[in-house]
């Protein structure tokens, strides 16, 4: 088995060294890994080409064990290409999809760990261009998100579609009551207590008839509740 | 929040529900084998009905008319091995460029060819009104072989799937255009060339949008 090889088998097989991973670049040489864990990558992959080929066969014990034996080393492989640690889920699980559907493309003389780690790498490589393309279409930004004008809200409909006499004219209709309250707190301006202290009248007499004001006149302009 | 090794188990359960025994896919080798010789029939066939001595003496009379009945024949032998590799999703995206050479010898051939069109008494350039023929012909065969070369690869599962529906295309039209040499009585001319490629060009893109698409 040449050294290539080897290297490139690392990715699959738990080390107690810890590489930290910037998106994908290995902060060590991936070959830091293969002389602790070289002796048991064959025995690991003599077991799973068993059970590869019981699963050819339709054993489902077999099937389940050895995808969940497969699980850690297809997220090592996409650490490994550089995918963000939320993304590393949709590898596993476009993996898993795709074992599934190509198991009978498996070759018995051929190594299942080879195999299993081309389908990681590409699936890993889709998932990375599926990123890149949505971030070229898409931004994230919740507060512009938040903060943007709804096109069609309220205020900018009654802006265009509603006649400035239209709206005095409603008021105009109001109970006296409310039309002191709409010309004083709205027209003018004043905070309920300029408007208390002028008119003489309680700040929650004010309020009530404001709100009143507001119901009656949304109705009459064609408000829709 | 659903945990992801929570997700994962039920994944792996929902596949183990779905597993069915599979009959494990024959080695590509062979699987070339059958395909060259199911063309091996073909070419068998339309010999018996052709004139193949006229065919050797007509592919003889000029370097590049067997330069290019070789070229597009390794193409077809080696786009065929290559689509078989790329069927599998451990081979690499690199078998693709196993029949470019051939390629390359097949177009630079044919391409020589209308250079000294006129030059060689011996030549037959194709009357107009017959590159129809060659058109319908090279669309009508690689039609069946593409139909033919779907059904062996749909148990297959490739990792590129656009890429190895254009080198299947491309088996298809070598093939068809090899083939077309046992019936096709004229040397290439300019119109000639024009229309082989352009057959080709549409035996690839058919195979690339309908083979890529159901893969």
């Amino acid at each position: 088995m040449g050294t290539t090889l080897m290297t490139d088998m690392s990715l699959f097989y738990e080390s107690d060294v810890t590489i930290p991973l910037v998106y994908g670049a290995p902060m060590t040489p991936r070959t830091m890994t293969v002389d602790a864990e070289s002796p048991g990558q064959k025995e690991v992959d003599c077991r799973r080409a068993a059970w590869m080929v019981a699963v050819q066969a339709g054993d489902r014990a077999a099937y389940e064990t050895l995808l969940r034996d497969c699980i850690p080393s297809i997220k090592r492989v996409a650490r490994g290409q550089g995918i963000r640690p939320d993304l590393i889920d949709d590898v596993v699980q476009e993996t898993l999809l795709t074992v599934h559907r190509a198991r009978q493309t498996y070759d018995p003389n051929r190594s299942f760990t080879a195999w299993l780690r081309t389908i990681a790498q590409r699936r890993a490589i889709d998932v990375l261009r599926r990123v890149g393309r949505t971030r070229t279409r898409e931004v994230y930004a919740p507060l512009a998100y938040e903060n943007h004008s709804d096109p069609s809200g309220a205020t900018e409909e009654t802006a265009f579609h509603i006649d400035h006499t239209q709206v005095l004219s409603a008021v105009g209709k109001l109970s006296a009551r409310q039309r002191e309250a709409v010309e004083h707190l709205a027209f003018q301006s004043q905070s309920l207590a300029q408007a208390a202290t002028i008119t003489g009248r309680s700040t929650g007499s004010l309020r009530v008839d404001w709100h009143r004001a507001l119901k009656t006149l949304y109705a009459r302009l064609g408000g829709k509740d | 929040m659903i945990h992801s090794d929570d997700l994962d188990d039920r994944l792996v359960q929902a596949l183990g529900a779905d597993l069915t025994p599979v009959h494990r896919l024959a080695p590509p080798g062979l699987r070339v084998l059958m395909w060259l010789s199911i063309l091996g029939a073909v070419a068998l066939a339309l010999a018996m009905v052709s004139d193949v001595g006229a065919m050797i003496r007509r592919l003889m009379a000029a370097p590049d008319l067997w330069l290019a009945a070789m070229g597009s024949m390794l193409t077809a032998v080696f786009a065929a091995i290559a689509v078989f590799e790329l069927s599998l999703p451990d081979r690499k995206a690199t078998w693709a460029l196993l029949p470019l050479p051939a390629l390359v010898l097949w177009i630079s051939a044919s391409g020589m060819g209308c250079l000294r069109a006129w030059s060689v008494s011996e030549a037959y350039p194709m009357p107009p009104g017959q590159t129809e023929h060659c058109l319908f012909f090279i669309l009508g065969v690689s039609l069946p072989l593409s139909l033919l070369l779907i059904v062996m690869l749909r148990r297959g599962f490739s990792l590129h799937p656009n890429l190895t529906a254009i080198i299947g295309g491309l088996a298809c039209a070598s093939a068809a255009a090899t083939l077309l040499n046992l019936i096709h009585p004229y040397d290439a001319a300019a119109t000639d060339l024009a229309i082989h490629a352009f057959a080709v060009v549409i035996a690839i893109l058919a195979n690339a949008v309908f083979g890529g698409a159901s893969s």
